[in-house]
């Protein structure tokens, strides 16, 4: 048997059904996902949230996590933020013929560890594979489902004057644990990416309080993106700290060295949350229980409402605007 | 030594900020030459520190923004020849050339890769032995040493697909024409610190002697430069114009031999047409004779076509020192970082994507 | 211009290095500092030392900023 993934394997026959049993099934199988019907089928009661990503790294194998895990927790952070519990995730492979078949093996076993940290379950999938050169190994695309409970009214719009902005660690780890894998950058560092399921801790804070406004996880674009974006929804500003933004020593270095800013830099496994000042505390000492909030910090407010802006106290104690990302962010020497 | 962090202390910053204000009795307007220092003004907020009577000027150093047009033009057409990978710092990628920049030569098929040294653009050649390496050799007298040391690695190695487009500039002979041209008043300037790590701060003696301006090298944390204005604000109250060192763990007067050596080995002075300044005489560098072999000019067959230059920017005077980006009438309305039309908005140390970014909030 | 970071040489093999720069290594090359040693701060940009940082002026520096600030009231910079 070929130890790479061929043409064939997309085919829809013999070969496509290889995969999908002994690859994927075999792993992931549940009750919903085992009949193979051309839709899956559950109950569902409440407020729905429904959300999809579509996951492409490169290298697909990084310090701390690969795609396989990248495309959970993503879509699992994404309903998550929106206060639902995520339940049911759907799994579409795009790959490029080529793969090596151990890679796609490890990809699954990964998607596998981190549904069940999660606890959601894969209920339907599908899988293509294209010729070489029509995609860059494996693309991954998850939607997933959540319900919200009642009472639940999260939003990016929700964002008002007075709100403390809690950040749940440090920040740029996973941009720069991948960073340090490219060609042409590479630099050598224990630093891993954070990715991870968010929605025990999230769980967990909403029961502490019902006065959570809005979160958000700062992927791509870093914290200073995901902060202008709810900045501009909600027609707030937001002044944040220099000195209260976690940042780890590795992430402030590799910034350092390549002319980067750490407040663009992604993040798989953060969330920004926006709180009504009096229950901050108390979800501040939630959040440092899980172990994906021990970092967590008050890194600011949302102040005066009108200018949509988000602006820095910095270290020296004077201030400055931050702005949206633009563009990738590469490494300069200048 | 926790070097990153002590020269950031803010403790430390006030005692600075008061003796500024304690010799920053007159007026006077001091120029930061290099963009890493235009960057830290902005991203520190020191102008926010400083006494009125001060005012801080950007200079033109910032090796992205005075590449010209017709420099750009000639990287983009490099790129269209077959079998070639360009490797380029991550700043030249967005930079416009006259139609288009390297990330649309990517875009439409060009192999354009960023490198974070011309070490992994060798190791790039190395790995790829039937293509051939053409680096995008930017930057001053810091960066030119290690593009030359790579160009004496690769002919130890006997790699021959490594290529250079050389678009070096140094720094002291644009200096001089800028203060030349009469078009800035200036009582001190912010000498770049890196570039002094390699050129010694005897390279600025001329401009204390000869033009009676202060020049103090500083280094880049902000307790650098709040301690370089203070001496500069020192010699503007005694009335000297002396060169002084205000980042004495990384410069000295005479620099870096080694790397002085180096560079005049593999290159030798040129023209080069800077940015809003024009042709500059010697303020360039082009590969030695005996180095011809690995210059991508000579070796390619490329046609860069006419040089177009965009109406309205004023990137040339912003560099000069004579406006500032807001005085642009296509700052932030038609020019934006996602959209530059000069290379002042797309470099990240240009002084209009300072503005830009870091903008209002600074404000005096 | 020119984005340069002191970093630790930790090892040597001929002109090559490993350095420490705040918790990551790099590979780096000495050619413009062949008098850099194990042990030394270098300046690194673009991948290469440019410069070796000298320890007793950076410390003789930060003492002259810690006279300065000195007897100053921990009050807000900005009055």
């Amino acid at each position: 048997m070929t130890d790479r993934i061929l043409l064939a394997h997309g085919s829809g026959g013999s070969l496509s059904h290889d995969i999908v049993n002994e690859g994927i099934l075999s792993v992931l199988g549940n009750p919903i996902l085992n009949k193979l019907d051309d839709s899956a089928v559950f109950d569902a009661k409440g407020k729905i949230a429904f959300t999809t990503d579509s996951h492409v790294v490169q290298p697909l194998f990084f310090p701390g996590g690969d795609i396989g895990k990248l495309s959970v927790c993503g879509t699992v952070n994404d309903l998550s933020v929106m206060g639902a519990t995520p339940l049911y995730l759907s799994l579409a492979l795009i790959i490029e013929e080529g793969l090596p078949i151990a890679d796609l093996k490890n990809v699954i076993n990964s998607i596998k560890e981190a549904a069940e940290e999660a606890g959601v379950k894969i209920v339907t999938g599908d899988t293509k594979v294209v010729n070489r050169g029509n995609a860059d190994k494996l693309f991954i695309n998850t939607a997933g489902i959540g319900i919200i409970a009642d009472g639940i009214n999260i939003s990016g719009h929700n964002a008002r004057p007075g709100n403390k902005i809690i950040l749940s660690g440090t920040i740029g780890d996973h941009g720069i644990a991948v960073l340090s894998k490219r060609e042409g950058i590479g630099f050598e560092t224990k630093l891993q990416s954070d990715s991870a399921p968010l929605n025990k801790m999230i769980a967990e804070m909403i029961q502490v309080s019902n006065k959570i406004n809005c979160m958000r996880d700062p992927t791509r674009g870093g914290l200073s993106s995901t902060l202008n974006e709810i900045a501009g929804q909600s027609g707030v500003s937001i002044r944040i700290d220099e000195d209260k933004i976690p940042v780890r020593r590795e992430v402030a270095a590799a910034c350092e060295m390549l002319g980067l800013d750490p407040l663009y830099i992604a993040n798989e496994g953060k969330v920004v949350v926006v709180v009504e000042a009096e229950d901050a505390d108390k979800i501040l000492e939630q959040m440092k229980k899980n172990k994906y909030g021990q970092n967590a910090a008050i890194i600011g407010e949302v102040t005066e409402k009108h200018a949509a802006r988000v602006t820095l106290k910095t270290a020296l104690g004077t201030s400055r605007i931050v702005d949206m990302l633009v563009g990738e962010p590469l490494p300069r020497i200048c | 030594m926790t070097e990153l962090s002590s020269f950031r202390q803010s403790d430390m910053a006030k005692g600075l900020v008061e003796s500024i204000k304690r010799h920053a009795l007159k007026e006077a307007r001091y120029m930061e030459f290099c963009g890493s220092h235009t960057v830290a003004v902005m991203r520190n907020g020191l102008r926010q520190l400083l006494p009125k009577t001060l005012t801080l000027t950007s200079g033109p150093g910032c090796p992205v923004c005075v590449t010209d047009n017709s420099e750009l033009d000639k990287a983009i057409a490099l790129a269209q020849v077959p079998d070639v990978i360009i490797t380029s710092f991550g700043d030249m990628i967005r930079v416009p050339g006259s139609h288009s920049n390297l990330q649309e030569a990517k875009a439409n098929g060009s192999d354009v890769r960023v490198v974070y040294s011309p070490l992994d653009a060798l190791q790039i050649a190395r790995t790829n032995p039937y293509k051939s390496v053409i680096f995008i050799a930017v930057g001053f007298e810091t960066t030119a040493p290690t593009v030359a040391a790579s160009i004496l690695q690769a002919k130890q190695e006997g790699l021959n697909n490594y290529y250079i487009l050389s678009l070096h500039k140094v720094c002291p002979p644009v200096i001089k024409a800028l203060l030349d041209s009469g078009e800035v008043n200036l009582q001190g300037l912010i000498c770049p610190g890196h570039v002094s790590a390699v050129i010694g701060a005897k390279a600025w003696d001329f401009i204390a002697k000869d033009y009676g301006i202060p020049c103090v090298v500083a280094g880049f944390e902000p307790l650098d430069i709040l301690q370089c204005i203070d001496m500069l604000a020192q010699q503007t109250a005694k009335g000297e114009a002396r060169v002084e060192i205000a980042y004495k763990r990384s410069v000295t007067h005479n620099g870096n031999i080694t790397a002085q050596r180096i560079l005049e080995q593999v290159f030798q002075p040129a023209a080069a047409s800077w940015r809003g300044m024009g042709d500059v005489p010697g303020s360039g560098l082009k590969l030695r004779p005996e180095f011809s072999a690995y210059d991508a000019e000579l070796k390619f067959d490329f046609d860069p076509g006419p040089t177009k230059i965009q109406k309205g920017c004023i990137c040339g005077e912003v560099l000069r020192g004579v406006k500032i980006p807001t005085e642009c009438k296509l700052f932030r309305k038609v020019c934006t970082p996602l959209n530059p039309i000069g290379p002042c908005m797309v470099s990240s140390e240009g002084s209009c994507a300072a503005y830009y970014h870091y903008g209002e909030s600074n404000d005096r | 211009m020119c984005v340069a970071v002191p970093s630790l040489i930790t090892a040597l093999d001929g002109s090559d290095a490993v350095v420490d720069i705040g918790g990551i290594s790099r590979k780096t090359s000495l050619m413009l500092t062949p008098e850099a040693k194990i042990g030394d701060y270098v300046l690194i940009h673009a991948g290469y030392a440019i410069s070796i940082v000298d320890r007793e002026e950076a410390e003789a520096t930060l003492e002259l900023f810690r006279e300065l600030a000195d007897g100053i009231e921990p009050e807000e910079l900005i009055s």
